[in-house]
């Protein structure tokens, strides 16, 4: 077995980074930021996911993954997460691959809508300002987001799991070391 | 800026309790208005004294942030310079009173009159989050209330006060719909600031500590004061021009000047107020 790569150089600094970087593009969704560009996480794992998930995820938050036995031998260590195996048991799920049904995974109840969980959705690449048009709460008017690997059927999944709000996922599109977000109020229409 | 008390991890809170804190935060700005449970940590202070909006900005803050503590629009008062000085302490960040300079505003209270900008955040503290709470005591119930979007309690509660006294009766804490889905509380803000909310640029948080609870308004969402078609929302603000100076579209506080009746007016910003008269007093010089 390979060695372990570090996590993050300084744990406190740099998670807060990740985290305001994660809030930032929480709070306005399509736009594109930048987090864990010093990490070398194992493969198949990008940068900007370990980052997501070194950050928000710990021991109390039930992790699945896709990424393999390296991924979740670095995630398992770095974060504690438990690791399950099915994704709807999951509050972080994170797929390199393609990703189980958003209507597979928690989505909440009406009551408690926060208990949905949050899709962390490894894609080739991330570009504002063409493609995919966003809008909805933290839009001025209108944010572009291009996506390239996105899911097939991703657009019609996410409309579908719109109509259940406020219960939903909430995503994190994650590309080398960069990310954006799609909170689960966020309306996107094909560019 | 002075060196961070040794002892303490950056910005007091561990961790754990921090990414638990922020985990709140994430879900609270994807879905706005809606209240987050959350495991608030006893802190150096009382509850009451902004424990809920010290755990948000301590959750958030950064070494490169500059914080801004405002109590009912003053910078100046116990609270806020306590709050100051304890981030000055356990985070060595900068702080400023300064609206436009600020990254980080923690707000008892007020809105700052200086429109907010996208790279600002607002953390309000929160003492009641639930806006319910006065007409539906049970958390149990009030949550299902939420779950159905049925707020017609809080609609006949409006619609009591004009029929007994011919207007809304309510000049602070006067409830929101968020994003056309959420009753919420705006926490006990004057009336007067419900319009900054709408469609305001910054990212707005609110934490409650002793209620445990946290939420949030991302940018640019709708937020609506309650109102009826014939009894449009009114922002009330005191009739005057402010005594230092001389603005008639800021917030007032009332203030008592002698044992004989006297009083004067002058805005609740300190920082608003400071700079117009700064600028007075510059161009009067020139």
């Amino acid at each position: 077995m390979n060695a372990l790569t570090p996590g993050f150089a300084d744990p406190v600094l740099d998670a807060q980074a990740a985290f305001r970087a994660v809030l930032e593009a929480m709070s306005r969704p399509g736009r594109v930021v930048v987090a864990g560009s010093a990490l070398q996480a194992p493969a198949p794992l990008c940068r900007a996911a370990a980052a997501v998930l070194l950050a928000l995820a710990d021991a109390d938050t039930p992790l699945w993954s896709d990424a393999g036995a390296d991924a979740q031998a670095w995630l398992r260590f770095h974060c504690g997460a438990p690791i399950v195996a099915m994704p709807g048991d999951a509050a972080f799920v994170l797929a390199s691959g393609a990703p189980p049904a958003l209507a597979a995974l928690q989505a909440g109840t009406e009551e408690q809508p926060q208990r949905g969980a949050t899709l962390v959705l490894q894609v080739a690449a991330l570009e504002p300002g063409r493609g995919w048009r966003l809008t909805g709460p933290g839009i001025e008017h209108e944010h572009r987001l291009a996506v390239t690997g996105a899911p097939d059927g991703f657009i019609a999944a996410w409309a579908a799991s719109r109509t259940r709000f406020p219960r939903g996922v909430d995503v994190v599109l994650c590309a080398h070391d960069r990310l954006a977000a799609l909170p689960r109020t966020v309306a996107i229409a094909e560019g | 800026m002075t060196a961070p008390e040794t002892g303490y991890t950056f910005a007091y809170l561990d961790d754990a309790t921090k990414r638990m804190i922020r985990r709140a935060i994430l879900k609270a700005v994807a879905i706005p208005g809606h209240q987050i449970p959350f495991g608030a940590r006893e802190m150096p202070l009382p509850y009451g004294w902004g424990t809920g909006g010290i755990q948000v900005t301590a959750s958030i803050l950064g070494p490169d942030d500059v914080l801004k503590v405002i109590d009912q629009g003053s910078d100046d008062t116990t609270n806020a310079i306590s709050i100051r000085r304890f981030f000055t302490r356990v985070a060595g960040v900068a702080t400023t009173e300064r609206t436009a300079d600020a990254t980080i505003v923690q707000t008892r209270h007020r809105i700052p009159e200086r429109a907010l900008r996208e790279d600002q955040v607002i953390v309000y503290q929160v003492p009641q989050p639930e806006p319910l709470s006065k007409l539906e005591p049970r958390r149990a119930e009030t949550e299902r209330l939420h779950a159905l979007a049925d707020y017609g309690l809080m609609h006949v509660r409006l619609y009591e006060d004009i029929a007994r006294l011919g207007h809304i009766a309510k000049a602070y804490d006067y409830p929101v719909m968020v994003n056309g889905r959420y009753l919420m509380s705006p926490s006990p803000i004057p009336a007067f600031d419900n319009p900054k909310m709408d469609r305001m640029p910054a990212l707005q948080l609110f934490g409650a500590g002793r209620e445990k609870r946290i939420y949030a308004i991302p940018p640019y969402t709708s937020v609506r004061s309650l109102d009826f078609e014939d009894h449009p929302f009114r922002p009330i603000r005191a009739p005057h021009a402010c005594e230092l100076c001389g603005s008639t579209d800021s917030y007032l506080d009332e203030v008592l000047t002698d044992d004989a009746g006297g009083r004067m007016f002058v805005c609740s910003d300190t920082d608003y107020c400071g700079e117009r008269q700064a600028g007075a007093n510059k161009a009067a010089a020139e």
